[in-house]
C-alpha cells in the first residue's frame, strides 16, 4: 500500500462543489487543491501574516482570524465541512474549538500529531525530558503546541461529547510504524486524521 | 523637490480635464447640466482595456495620487508609496486612473467653480452629493476612457465606500474591489467628529454663510480648526506620544521663568491646520463630510448588508489597521462578515500599525506585501483571462 499524505486522505472525504472552512489554513495549499480538483469553494482562517500573504498570492480566500476567539462570525451549519489540519494542539481550548467546528459545519475533519507514538513515549521514558523529535521540533518552553493529545485521548473526548466518528485514518512515515500503525494506532501512528459529525 | 526622479516613480505627470455635457441627476434630485472631472493616469491601457485600476480618494484627497507635477514639487502624489513601476499598483502592468471627485476643489466641478446660471462661484449652493453620485460620475468617466470593466477599484476610508457602492450598483463593471480602512456606515462618534469640524468652519466670521469667495474672504481659522480636529482622529494616541510626547517647542517650566509655553504637538497641529486651510475649500469640506455621514451601504437594500452584497459579482480584499479608531478593524470585520454571509470571495488582512487611520496612506511592509500579492494574482488573470 502506498503511503498517502494527510491531504490525499482528507480530499476523499470532501464532496465535490461543497462549501469548506479551513481553520489554520497555512499557505492555502489544501483549499487551492480542493478548488482545482473538486470545485470546492470556501474560506481559510489564518493568523500568521506571511501565510496570509501566501494565501492571497495563491488566490485562496483567507481571513485573518484568531481562532482562540471562536467562530462567532459564522452561522450554524453554514459550511459542509470544517477542516483543521495540525492546529488542534495549538488552540487555547481545543475542546471548545471542536464544538465550534461542529456548530458551523455539518461535518468536520481534524488532523493532529499523535503524542502517544512510541517514539515520544520512548524519549520521555529513557531521557526523562519532553520529547523533541523530527516531527515535534520545539523545546517545551517555546512550543506553540500547548495541548498535545494521543489518539486515545482524542477518541475519549469525542465519546464524551457524543461526536460521531465517520472515518479515521492514521499516517506514519517511518518504519516500522508505517506497516503496523493500523494494528495499534495509539502507539504507532504519527498523525491521526478524523472525519467527524455530531 | 526631487533632485532626480526615483526609478520606481511614475515621474512627471500632467492632469487632464474631461468635460461632460450629459446632465447628471443627483441623489438629492437636482441636476448638474455639465461638469468637468480632473484626472491623472499612470501606465498604459492594454488593447482589450482589461488592466485598468480606478483609485477612489478619501475625504481630502484628489487626482494627484502619484508622481510629480514638476521638478519643483516638494512632495509626490498622495499614494506614491503604492503606485509606480514595481510598486503594488505596478504601472508596468496596470493602467491606473485617479480622479478628483465631483464637489472637490482641485479642478473638478465643485463649490469653487462658477455656477453658469449666476456667473458667481457655486459656494454653498453647490448640490449636496452622495457617494452614489461620485460613483455615477465615475461610471461616465469609465465610458469616456473606454473601460467597460475595471480590473479593480480601490479606495481607503471614504474611497472604500465608493468601491463598495460600485460593487453593488455596477456589479459587472469591476472584477475586484479593494476596500481599505473603511466602513459600511459611520458610527455616531464618527458623525459627531464631522459635526464639530463643520461647526468650526461655520463659526468662522469669514465663512459668511458659505459665500466667502464672492467677498474675497476665506474662513481660514475655521477650516484650520476643522483639520486639526480631523487630524487628531486620524492618528493614534501611541504615534502622537512617539512623535511629540510632551516635548516643548518654546518656553520652559523652570521656576522663575514666565515665557509662554508651546508643546510640539500644538505647533504641529497649527501647522497642519494652516497648510490645509490654504489648500482646501471650506464648502468642499462640508460637502465631503456630509457625504461620509450620509453613506449607508444597505439603506436601499432593506437595511440588510448581506442582501446588499448579494448584488456584487466581484472578488473582495478588505484591509484594516490595528490602531485605527476612526475606521476601526471592527468596521472592516463587519464588511467581511456580510460578504461571507453573502457567499462572496473575500480575503481580509488586519495589519499591525501604530499610525492610526492615516496608516492606509503610509508605507508599511506587510500592507504592501498583501497588496502586491493580491495585485500579482490579478495581473495573472489579466494575462490569462
Amino acid at each position: 500500500m502506498t503511503n498517502r499524505t494527510d491531504l490525499d486522505i482528507i480530499k476523499q472525504w470532501i464532496k465535490p462543489s461543497s462549501h469548506i472552512l479551513d481553520l489554520g489554513c497555512g499557505d492555502g495549499t489544501l483549499l487551492k487543491m480542493l478548488h482545482q480538483e473538486k470545485n470546492v469553494e470556501g474560506y481559510g482562517l489564518e493568523i500568521d501574516p506571511d501565510k496570509i500573504t501566501a494565501c492571497v498570492a495563491n488566490g485562496v480566500n483567507v481571513l485573518e482570524t484568531n481562532l482562540d476567539e471562536g467562530l462567532s462570525q459564522f452561522s450554524d451549519k453554514s459550511f459542509d465541512t470544517v477542516v483543521m489540519t495540525q492546529a488542534l494542539q495549538v488552540m487555547r481550548f481545543p475542546h471548545l474549538v471542536l464544538d465550534e467546528m461542529l456548530r458551523v459545519g455539518k461535518e468536520c475533519v481534524v488532523t493532529f500529531p499523535n503524542f502517544g507514538n512510541w517514539r515520544a513515549r520512548f524519549y520521555l521514558l529513557t531521557r526523562g525530558r519532553m520529547p523533541v523529535t523530527k516531527q515535534l521540533t520545539y523545546q517545551w518552553y517555546d512550543t506553540p503546541n500547548i495541548h498535545f493529545c494521543t489518539v486515545d485521548d482524542f477518541e475519549a473526548l469525542c465519546a464524551e461529547k457524543s461526536i460521531r466518528l465517520l472515518h479515521r485514518e492514521f499516517v506514519a512515515t517511518r518504519l516500522p510504524d508505517r506497516q503496523i500503525k493500523g494494528i495499534w494506532p495509539n502507539l504507532f501512528s504519527e498523525t491521526a486524521i478524523y472525519h467527524l459529525s455530531k | 523637490m526631487p533632485d532626480v526622479i526615483p526609478d520606481n516613480s511614475v515621474g512627471i505627470v500632467t492632469p487632464q480635464v474631461i468635460q461632460f455635457d450629459d446632465p447628471l441627476t443627483l441623489a438629492c434630485g437636482r441636476t448638474l447640466d455639465q461638469y468637468q472631472l480632473v484626472i491623472e493616469t499612470y501606465g498604459e491601457l492594454n488593447a482589450d482595456a482589461s488592466n485598468a485600476i480606478l483609485i477612489c480618494h478619501a475625504l481630502s484627497g484628489h487626482h494627484h495620487a502619484a508622481g510629480y507635477h514638476s521638478m519643483e514639487d516638494k512632495k509626490p502624489g498622495w499614494w506614491d508609496n503604492h503606485i509606480g513601476p514595481g510598486k503594488p499598483f505596478d504601472t508596468n502592468r496596470f493602467f491606473v486612473v485617479c480622479l478628483n471627485n465631483l464637489g472637490g476643489c482641485h479642478g473638478s466641478t465643485g463649490p469653487t467653480s462658477i455656477n453658469p446660471q449666476t456667473g458667481q462661484p457655486w459656494g454653498p449652493d453647490f448640490p449636496a452629493l452622495r457617494v452614489r453620485d461620485w460613483v455615477e460620475s465615475q461610471v461616465r468617466l469609465s465610458d469616456r476612457l473606454g473601460i467597460q470593466q475595471w480590473a479593480a477599484i480601490v479606495g481607503g476610508s471614504l474611497g472604500g465606500m465608493q468601491v463598495m457602492r460600485w460593487s453593488l450598483e455596477h456589479p459587472h463593471r469591476l472584477r475586484h474591489a479593494i476596500i481599505i480602512a473603511s466602513a459600511m456606515k459611520l458610527s455616531a462618534q464618527n458623525i459627531a467628529f464631522n459635526e464639530i469640524a463643520r461647526n468650526a468652519i461655520k463659526s468662522d466670521p469669514d465663512f459668511l454663510d458659505g459665500h466667502y469667495l464672492e467677498h474675497q474672504a476665506l474662513p481660514r481659522n475655521g477650516l484650520g480648526l476643522a483639520r486639526m480636529i480631523g487630524h487628531i482622529t486620524y492618528l493614534s494616541d501611541e504615534i502622537m506620544g512617539d512623535k511629540f510626547g510632551r516635548e516643548l517647542r518654546s518656553g520652559s517650566f523652570q521656576r522663575g521663568q514666565d515665557t509662554p509655553i508651546e508643546f510640539q504637538v500644538e505647533s504641529y497641529l497649527h501647522y497642519q491646520g494652516d497648510v490645509f486651510a490654504s489648500a482646501f475649500d471650506a464648502n468642499t469640506y462640508l460637502l465631503m463630510t456630509k457625504a461620509l455621514d450620509y453613506f449607508d451601504l444597505a439603506r436601499e437594500y432593506n437595511h440588510d448588508q448581506v442582501e446588499a452584497f448579494r448584488h456584487a459579482q466581484c472578488d473582495f480584499l478588505v484591509v484594516s489597521f490595528s490602531s485605527d479608531w476612526r475606521f476601526a478593524p471592527e468596521r472592516s470585520r463587519e464588511i467581511v462578515e456580510a460578504l461571507i454571509a453573502a457567499n462572496k470571495n473575500v480575503s481580509y488582512a488586519a495589519i499591525q500599525s501604530n499610525l492610526g487611520h492615516d496608516a492606509f496612506l503610509l508605507p508599511n511592509e506587510r500592507y504592501e506585501q498583501v497588496l502586491s500579492a493580491y495585485l500579482t494574482r490579478l495581473d495573472n488573470e489579466v494575462a490569462a483571462p
